[in-house]
């Protein structure tokens, strides 16, 4: 009598495996495009209409506004291009200063102009937390300035001994593991194509990453609704790194944005960007 | 005193697309601060807008409205040197007008 | 830079009679709160007296088909059919679906764009209201993601 039933045989269920290990694996990828598709789609939609630019429009307002126990505006701050020459001067941040014989990053320029040129104390603002009183004043300032320069090519200077000093201890610090978990920057900042759940960490070691990583800040975090300059965003990546909390704007942090600034050489800058 | 909106209008085609950022922190009363304390509801709930002093848009603004809002609104014809006036009131009974010139 | 100007003049006073003028000119409506209370779409649909909303191609919703975050979600909604009276956002699995009410004068086109938070992954909706009384509709999934740790 002849069978009506299917050998399943070995052989035949191998290559159905084969075959449903396949179509998962393509169904995988399909999907895996599909969802950064979506989210490119999302973040596309959120291009017009950054609120980042009503951060832009406050520093700009207190850029010209004579205030601080001086009474004096900032029209005349040197932020590497002369006093009061704004485009193009972020993307030479961090650099050297010869009035304060130190490397300086946007921050840090601006606390040194807010204290000579209108009387605040740089220190005090310095301890103040992220959000409160002047240091909501100094993000938004860094937002302004850093808008000045959008679409320009990072080329942080590297001619003054200083400046190539910086880079080789902001490139040291990046590699340095340390605190409870052993992290380092390079932990999660060193290869391509790697992420933290759905965001995507660029590799700031290579130009592409660094311009991605170090180019975006200061950013608006829809996450929170807030304006965060680069500052806020180190304090954070050392926060979540379980590192001691960094002092604002100290040489450490200013190192870090010299080695990310120059690998992000020729790159152009994003900021101010939109962050989740 | 609340911060200045940012407003742009653009005038082609016999139509001016009117966007706008509003600063607001569009609290929704359900968020507890560091403290454990409920912060209380506190957004914008009447937004209207003028075309040359005419009012041609209004709007009714829940908490869900994302903080920091935008809106995007297309008025029919206008053109460029036209006035075009955005008003939103809140909750506090705060309120806030800012003009541009359409281009 | 000086329309900037301009409008930080304006924007510090109290407002313009321009604009309190066009304010107590409009149809005098008191703000729904019962809508916007309303912790369904059902709910806020009869607070409103609106009834059975029809699904049509006629009111086209744009938004994404994931949301990065849930605190800015991009949502807008157009209408080329004459007669829209208002159209109205909805995310459905909010504490409160209604999200915004935005009337349709003579004056402006059925498009409207804004930013909406959402709770969790949920269906948005848009609806416009016409003066014929019909309710047109059009929904669609957001799902709602949880990013990662910095960006």
């Amino acid at each position: 009598m002849k069978s009506n039933v299917i050998a399943w045989g070995p052989y035949r269920c191998f290559k159905i495996l084969v075959v449903c290990a396949l179509l998962c694996t393509l169904g995988l990828v399909a999907q895996a495009q599909s969802t950064a598709d979506a989210i490119a789609q999302y973040r596309a939609m959120l291009q017009d209409g950054n609120p980042a630019d009503l951060f832009v429009d406050k520093g700009e307002l207190l850029w010209s506004e004579a205030r601080g126990p001086n009474k004096v505006s900032l029209q005349t701050c040197d932020l590497g291009l002369g006093p009061g020459v704004l485009d193009g001067a972020w993307v030479q941040l961090p650099r050297y200063f010869q009035d304060t014989q130190r490397v300086q990053d946007l921050e840090s320029r601006l606390l040194t102009c807010m204290q000579v040129l209108q009387g605040f104390d740089a220190a005090k603002i310095a301890q103040t937390p992220f959000g409160v009183g002047e240091q909501i004043n100094v993000s938004a300032l860094a937002a302004f300035v850093s808008s000045k320069s959008a679409g320009q090519a990072f080329q942080l200077p590297q001619s003054h001994p200083q400046e190539r000093r910086f880079y080789e201890l902001g490139k040291r610090l990046f590699f340095t593991r340390a605190g409870p978990y052993d992290f380092s920057c390079s932990t999660c900042h060193s290869q391509d194509d790697k992420r933290i759940r759905l965001q995507d960490l660029p590799n700031i070691t290579g130009k592409e990453g660094a311009t991605a990583g170090f180019g975006a800040w200061p950013a608006y975090r829809v996450s929170n609704g807030q304006m965060w300059s680069m500052q806020q965003r180190l304090n954070d990546c050392l926060r979540q790194q379980r590192f001691p909390y960094p002092l604002f704007a100290s040489d450490f942090t200013i190192a870090l944005g010299v080695y990310m600034g120059v690998q992000a050489k020729g790159g152009s800058a994003i900021a101010p960007a939109l962050k989740r | 005193m609340s911060d200045p909106m940012r407003i742009r209008a653009q005038s082609s085609a016999g139509q001016t697309t009117v966007r706008v950022l509003m600063s607001h922190e569009m609290e929704t009363g359900l968020r507890k601060d560091a403290a454990g304390k409920t912060v209380p509801a506190w957004h914008i709930q009447d937004v209207v807008a003028s075309l040359n002093g005419k009012q041609v848009f209004s709007a009714e603004w829940g908490t869900a409205v994302s903080k920091n809002p935008y809106l995007q609104f297309i008025i029919k014809g206008g053109k460029a040197g036209d006035k075009v006036s955005v008003t939103w009131k809140d909750t506090k009974g705060e309120q806030r007008t800012d003009e541009v010139t359409v281009n | 830079m000086t329309q900037r100007r301009d409008a930080l003049k304006w924007g510090a006073v109290l407002p313009t009679s321009v604009a309190l003028s066009g304010w107590l000119t409009q149809e005098a409506h008191a703000f729904e709160k019962n809508a916007f209370e309303a912790k369904t779409w059902t709910d806020a649909l009869k607070a409103l007296g609106v009834s059975a909303p029809m699904d049509s191609k006629e009111l086209v919703l744009n938004c994404p088909d994931i949301a990065e975050n849930g605190a800015v979600v991009p949502i807008a909604a157009s209408c080329a059919t004459p007669g829209v009276k208002k159209i109205l956002f909805f995310v459905e699995k909010n504490p409160s679906p209604l999200v915004a009410i935005f009337n349709v004068s003579e004056d402006i086109l059925a498009n409207f764009s804004t930013r909406t938070k959402m709770s969790q992954t949920s269906d948005v909706m848009a609806l416009a209201l016409m003066q014929d009384g019909r309710a047109l509709m059009s929904r669609k999934e957001i799902k709602v993601t949880l990013g990662g740790c910095g960006g």
